[in-house]
């Protein structure tokens, strides 16, 4: 499922990461890899950007390039 | 030329050393412990990035500590990320650095490590130091386990507290001496080490160091360069980067995500080493989520979001002002003292007018621009700001901006200038270039006195539905006119003149920490001097010019008279309109300072007006004044006929070409052109002579609609010559100001004529 399809407070294992090469290095870089945890913390209020949680850190992303983030869920819910 | 690293030892004050590290990561902090009071700034070749440095003795060496913008990692996204990469590698004329420490911080390790095991690929002379080490207590890694991964040393501090700095000093002494090689190897597949090798042969030779040095620059060819990058590569390694990354996605071998991956593989099967004991990952929900529960929710957030933007907004226009009164009373003291010292003339004059009155033009402006730049300072450095992007983005990702952009915009309800300066927090260029360009449309506190003057002289203070305030109504719609028009010039320029890559927003919300104070206090005073040295100068040659272009030649001496009988009325009230350019000049004759209230001239506006109307008439010049002779004034008539179709005569456009100086000189200028001696924007004589003016056939000169087509005028041109110093200065060229200049005296232009023709057409009078 795609990441944007988490529920609030969801966390999910990810599996691919697409979009713009530019954004994908960089995701990648900072530890957004396939089969790291993330955690789709919070929608920012007016509908966009993403808050996700991810080693320890967060990091805020806009919808339209979370649905190049495939994540798979084991259907923890922590929060 | 490069030289190797470890042979600068006969030129002690040669050496180099960077502090790089992640963006939050609290560099400059410890910059500052290290340094003390004595940092020059200045800037990188070719770009605006800033270049902070400082000259510090360790051991026995004198070395340049160099204060490089943060970087996530070697492929750049931003100017900033680019200077980072540039300064570590030694390219670029960046000179090889003798030592660069990695600042990292403690609590995100393994995205920080990545950083520096990129450096450390390149087998840099590398220090490690670990940052806000008090966060992580309870599960601390150990600095010298840290350091053993690349075989460098590592020195855990606390900069805000100067915890660890005494080590530190130290261990850098120690390293300066025989600066320690970071070594690493990485299980690259025999894929990538083809690729890399490939890539290697067509390396330009003064890049090339040793085997490893090369594979990893390679690598990074590999990683970093793509068609519409901005960093400086020679083509051949394009060429060379293209063919070998065409190949392999041929045989779907993904480059990116192997090189990566293999790194992030590395950094995680050593970390447990660094820890004392393994323990869970760091909790998710610490302190900064539980405020961020409240910080960012849809009601308590945008409440406090709007709180937080008041005071901001409150303390430049309101807190600002004493200090700008008192700035503002102090040049018209040292002008009366000069005037009266020396003997009359043109020296005086200069002196007085050009040079005094261009002083305070500059000096006017810190009082605001110091505020702004502590506020924001603590707004970086406590973690707000980032909140404040991630809030605002949806608002202005709709015109081609993302949410970084929300303070300067907002700053610019004061004053511009400050607000261009404050574009700095933007990291991508084109972002920065776009919010310049258009912050100047919002309605800044230079435009109230304008439009006080003219909404006060020209409409009547009726109302509508029989109880909203015409005059108050008017002046809210112009305010929703600046926001509304600035949005709509950032949809289209970011289309057409400003084009330029739309990035992606990736935003990193970093934990919330106390602000530091002296790292505030030193980034406000290092960029208000900053401003006074680059902008200062060119404020102050705009102003002699425009002082002499309204001065010479002078009238002969039958021409004219000076009025006389109304002076020490007005003058009393009217002392700040003599050096003009206040950024928030104030309606001095009522006791209220100018605000951005929704009335600021309705309710007063009839008061002085029968009491004053006696002096009026007395005041009237029987000859034409001085002014006229000028030649400001004989540019406005010869302009008259291109200003007509807007309803302006010969009288407002010698008022708009000294409004160039500062909008509010418009009212001191109408002021010499009525042959007031001295004129501010409340003062009733100057609004019964724009009310009484008449033209050839006896209908008033200057109907509402002439009011409504200046106010719109006002709103859109650029009348300031303190922004186009100020956007020269960001933008390094005169290009950028001159198209500043170019489009909105055209938009201006334009949408006066609309209105003035259009209300014509309407039947609205004219």
């Amino acid at each position: 499922m795609k990441l944007t399809e988490l529920e609030i407070g969801q966390s999910g294992v990810i599996r691919s990461v697409t979009g713009e090469r530019a954004f994908r290095r960089r995701i990648l870089e900072l530890g957004l890899l396939p089969g790291t945890e993330v955690v789709l913390q919070r929608i920012a209020p007016l509908g966009d950007p993403i808050e996700l949680w991810s080693r320890g850190g967060n990091l805020s992303i806009r919808a339209r390039e979370a649905l190049g983030i495939e994540v798979q869920t084991n259907g923890g819910r922590s929060a | 030329m490069t030289r190797s690293a470890p042979s600068v030892a006969s030129a002690p004050v040669s050496n180099t050393v960077l502090l790089v590290g992640n963006p939050n990561v609290g560099k400059t902090t410890l910059f500052n412990g290290l340094t003390g009071q004595q940092a020059r700034v200045g800037n990188y070749p070719g770009v605006t990035v800033e270049r902070r440095s400082a000259l510090v003795e360790l051991g026995d060496r004198h070395v340049e500590l160099v204060d490089v913008p943060g970087a996530y990692s070697l492929s750049a996204r931003s100017a900033e990320e680019q200077v980072a990469i540039e300064a570590a590698l030694g390219i670029c004329g960046n000179p090889t650095p003798t030592l660069i420490v990695v600042v990292i911080d403690a609590g995100q390790l393994a995205r920080n490590l990545y950083f520096a095991l990129q450096l450390a690929e390149f087998r840099l002379p590398v220090l490690l130091v670990l940052t806000m080490m008090d966060e992580v207590a309870a599960h601390p890694p150990i600095p010298e386990r840290v350091g053993a991964l690349f075989g460098v040393p590592c020195v855990g501090v606390n900069a805000r507290r100067k915890d660890g700095l005494h080590e530190l000093r130290a261990t850098l002494a120690t390293a300066l001496r025989s600066p320690p090689v970071a070594d690493v190897e990485l299980p690259y597949g025999e894929t990538i080490r083809r690729c890399a090798d490939r890539v290697a042969e067509t390396l330009p030779t003064e890049w090339r160091r040793n085997v490893e040095h090369d594979r990893a620059l390679a690598l990074w060819a590999l990683l970093s360069l793509e068609d519409d990058d901005e960093l400086t590569a020679p083509d051949e390694l394009r060429r060379k980067v293209n063919e070998v990354r065409g190949q392999a996605d041929a045989s779907d071998i993904d480059l990116d995500l192997s090189i990566i991956e293999t790194r992030y593989d590395t950094i995680e099967r050593r970390l447990p080493s660094c820890y004392e004991s393994t323990s869970a990952q760091s909790e998710r929900t610490d302190w900064t989520e539980r405020v961020d529960r409240y910080l960012l929710h849809p009601v308590y957030g945008f409440a406090f979001f709007v709180l937080t933007m008041l005071a901001v907004f409150q303390a430049l226009f309101a807190w600002a002002d004493p200090a700008i009164g008192l700035i503002e009373d102090g040049v018209t003291y040292l002008q009366d003292l000069v005037s009266t010292q020396l003997p009359e003339g043109l020296f005086t004059d200069l002196l007085v007018e050009g040079v005094l009155g261009g002083v305070g033009n500059v000096i006017v402006f810190l009082p605001q621009i110091l505020l702004l730049f502590f506020l924001v300072g603590l707004l970086e450095d406590s973690g707000y700001m980032a909140r404040v992007a991630y809030l605002m983005d949806r608002v202005l990702r709709s015109v081609g901006l993302h949410g970084k952009a929300f303070v300067p915009m907002m700053s610019g309800m004061a004053c511009a200038v400050p607000a261009i300066l404050a574009t700095r927090t933007m990291e991508r260029r084109r972002d920065r270039l776009l919010t310049m360009m258009v912050v100047p449309l919002m309605t800044c506190s230079a435009r109230l006195p304008v439009y006080t003057l003219v909404i006060g002289a020209l409409f009547p203070p009726s109302h509508v539905f029989g109880f909203v305030p015409v005059q108050g109504l008017l002046m809210v719609s112009m305010y929703l006119f600046g926001i509304v028009i600035t949005l709509l010039a950032a949809w289209v320029l970011g289309r057409t003149v400003v084009r330029g890559r739309s990035v992606p927003l990736i935003l990193e919300l970093p934990r919330y920490r106390m602000p530091s104070w002296g790292t505030t206090t030193r980034m406000m005073l290092q960029r208000a001097g900053d401003f006074l040295r680059e902008a200062g100068t060119v404020i102050l040659g705009f102003t002699i010019l425009l002082w002499a272009l309204l001065s010479f030649p002078k009238p002969p001496d039958s021409a004219t008279t000076t009025p006389e009988a109304p002076t020490t009325q007005v003058v009393a009230t009217g002392a700040s309109d003599t050096m003009g350019a206040s950024p928030a000049a104030r309606a001095v004759s009522g006791a209220e300072p100018t605000r951005p209230s929704a009335t600021p001239s309705g309710g007063d506006a009839s008061l002085p007006e029968q009491e004053a109307a006696s002096v009026g008439v007395e005041n009237i010049a029987q000859h034409a004044p001085a002014i006229e002779f000028s030649l400001g004034g004989r540019l406005g008539k010869a302009l008259e006929p291109l200003m007509r179709p807007l309803g302006f005569d010969w009288k407002i456009t010698v008022g708009l070409i000294g409004a160039f100086s500062a909008r509010e000189v418009f009212v001191s200028t109408m002021g010499l052109v009525f042959g007031l001696e001295d004129a501010d924007d409340e003062a009733a004589p100057l609004r019964d002579k724009m009310r009484a003016e008449t033209r050839a056939d006896g209908r008033p000169a200057y109907p509402p609609l002439v009011g409504l087509s200046l106010m719109v005028f006002f709103a859109l041109a650029c009348q300031c010559m303190s922004t186009v110093a100020v956007v020269r200065r960001e933008t390094k060229s005169w290009r950028w100001p001159a198209l500043l200049v170019v489009y909105m005296t055209l938009l201006a232009y334009v949408a006066s004529l609309i209105v003035y023709q259009g209300g014509k057409l309407l039947g609205l009078g004219g």
